[in-house]
């Protein structure tokens, strides 16, 4: 099975095309450029590199979120259209399910999380069961100083893994024991998205593949807040 | 630069830049063989207006459908298709670059050339499905983002003459609806209720200096919605038919008026009159007088093709097509276009 991965959630922008269990070819940067100018060239660039042209793919897989709202728009866009247009099929995953992969030899729980501004991060809780990265609780957005409470009262060693640590250094003082991720396992790799789309059920209406945007639209939220009054 | 316009052409247009996500197939620049709109109107109607945010979160749930929708009723493959036409700019950034990148994602799937537009050329060539342009003419572009009057000597040539120093006519239209109590989108209920009014209240015409293309509304709205609360804290009852007739005549009387004579300064052979404001029943009355008493051909499109549509896009877009303008895989929305550039 030929999968193409793309990741345009956050601030990391990753394309990657596997086939089968092998990794042919990757692309990621970690810096502040535009993902709606250049998530398209790189994807043609990975493709002509490995030398797959886009009949040959029988997966896309997409960084479904949570994450920048635009981003997820960019990346969702283009593999519902590759998608839907070409007849392949869709699988979505959880933004932070692919960065929880590079805790996979950790021995406790693995909590990536995404700064969502005003205090707020998108946090998810994972561990190693069987060789398996699963989710012990569903992604949220939370306020830091809420998620970090809770975690303080689990048992086992903790791992953050998150392109945002430093950002966030001040607060995550407050849990000493926790281990914090270095360099590369901060960042989510594009071949993990790939891998783990191969073992989901892709979605069964394209059309109405949305990203998992986690917070209301501002306007909406004040509008529902309204009602209830 | 002279194009064979005659030249045979299949194209898909997509349209992204406000609340309508559309995509439609024109053969040859003037069939239009299918042409899907998926509105908003509903979804924004109750915060008073377009919310970007929440514009663009429907774009991405319904491209995929009008895209297929536009393409099984046309008839044709991806293989017919010689190019994507798709909305650069001007709009609504994060609403453009769903479009942008489902276009961009279309071209490299399926090998088809990219062509990028410029949103209000999309407004102006909506006329071309109703007569073949004939130049020079001059087009007035009035919707809710835009009042601009745009010169042609030639296809895909543009240069603005006229344009608003403040608020666009559509947005004056809301404004004022808004201040009537009037429901969303207000450019509709004032017309309709215009109709029922008498145009009895003495509202400014903004013609600015001596012989000025431009326009300018914002001293007519400040005008009636001051007009509006001085009635109402002296106790009278504003009448919405008059008061909605009176702002709409003089806005119409200041539109007719100055794109008469940029008609007259260009020597037009045509005036075309174009964007979602010429759905509009007094300027369409007031434009189609005028023109008959100057002589001059004018063309308005169908009220489906005044709103914003994909047929308009790929009606432009085959211009740019035929004159060889292409993106690449690295095209951008833009909100701020200029259409001096197409
Ligand atoms: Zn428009």
């Amino acid at each position: 099975m030929n999968i193409l991965a793309l990741d345009s959630s956050n601030l990391v922008m990753g394309v990657a095309v596997v086939s089968g269990s092998r990794v042919l070819g990757e692309l990621m940067t970690n810096v502040k450029k535009n993902h709606s100018v250049r998530l398209m060239p790189a994807i043609s660039q990975l493709m002509d590199d490995v030398g797959l042209t886009p009949d040959n793919l029988d997966r896309i897989a997409v960084a479904q979120g949570p994450g920048s709202y635009t981003g997820l728009r960019i990346g969702v866009s283009i593999a519902k259209m590759m998608a839907w247009s070409l007849k392949k099929e869709l699988v979505g995953v959880s933004s932070l399910e692919i960065v929880a992969q590079n805790g996979r030899y950790f021995d406790g729980y693995i909590a990536p999380f995404f700064d969502a501004r005003r205090g707020q991060v998108f946090a998810g809780l994972y561990e190693n069961k069987d060789g398996k990265i699963v989710p012990k609780m569903p992604d949220r957005l939370v306020l830091l100083k809420n998620w970090l409470a809770e975690l303080k009262l689990l048992e086992k060693p903790l791992l953050f893994l998150s392109n945002d640590l430093e950002k966030c250094a001040d607060l995550l003082q407050t849990l000493p024991k926790a281990v914090m991720g270095t360099g590369p396992q901060n960042i989510p790799r594009p071949s993990e998205l790939a891998r783990l789309a191969s073992e989901k059920e892709p979605t069964p209406d394209i059309h109405h593949f949305l990203p998992t945007y986690l917070r209301l639209a501002e306007a909406e939220a004040r509008w529902l807040a309204r009602q209830e009054r | 630069m002279s194009i064979n316009v005659a030249q045979k052409t299949m194209i898909l247009g997509i349209e992204t830049s406000c609340d309508e996500t559309a995509a439609a197939v024109v053969e040859n620049g003037t069939i239009i063989r299918s042409n899907a709109v998926a509105s908003q109107i509903d979804i924004h109607r109750r915060f008073g207006g377009v919310v970007p945010e929440v514009a663009s979160r429907h774009h991405v749930d319904q491209i995929t459908l009008v895209c297929e929708e536009a393409i099984k009723e046309s008839g044709v493959t991806w293989d017919d298709l010689d190019a994507i036409a798709v909305t650069e700019g001007p709009g609504l950034i994060g609403a453009l670059l769903v479009g942008v990148n489902s276009a961009k994602a279309i071209s490299f799937a399926h090998h088809i050339p990219l062509v990028p537009v410029h949103h209000i050329t999309g407004h102006i060539y909506a006329n071309r499905f109703v007569h073949e342009l004939q130049f020079p003419l001059i087009a007035l572009v009035v919707s809710g983002g835009h009042t601009e009057l745009v010169y042609m000597k030639e296809h895909g040539s543009y240069h603005v003459v006229g344009t608003t120093r403040d608020d666009a006519a559509g947005e004056a239209f809301d404004k004022v609806a808004r201040t009537l109590g009037l429901p969303y989108p207000g450019g509709p209920e004032i017309d309709r209720l215009a109709r029922e009014g008498k145009p009895v209240i003495d509202f400014p015409r903004a013609w600015l200096e001596e012989g000025s293309l431009d326009f300018s509304f914002s001293g007519l709205k400040s005008a009636v919605i001051n007009y509006i609360h001085n009635e109402e804290q002296r106790g009278n009852t504003v009448s919405k038919v008059d008061t909605a007739s009176s702002f709409q005549a003089s806005v119409c009387e200041v539109l007719v008026k100055k794109t008469i004579m940029a008609a007259e300064r260009y020597s037009a052979k045509q005036l075309l009159v174009a964007g979602g404001v010429s759905a509009n029943h007094e300027i369409r009355e007031q434009m189609i007088r005028a023109a008959e008493k100057k002589g001059i051909q004018l063309l308005i499109p169908p009220l489906k093709l005044c709103t914003d549509n994909a047929a308009m896009i790929a009606a432009s877009g085959t211009i740019g097509f035929l004159k060889g303008m292409r993106a690449d895989l690295s095209l951008n929305g833009s909100a701020n276009l200029s259409i001096e550039d197409f």
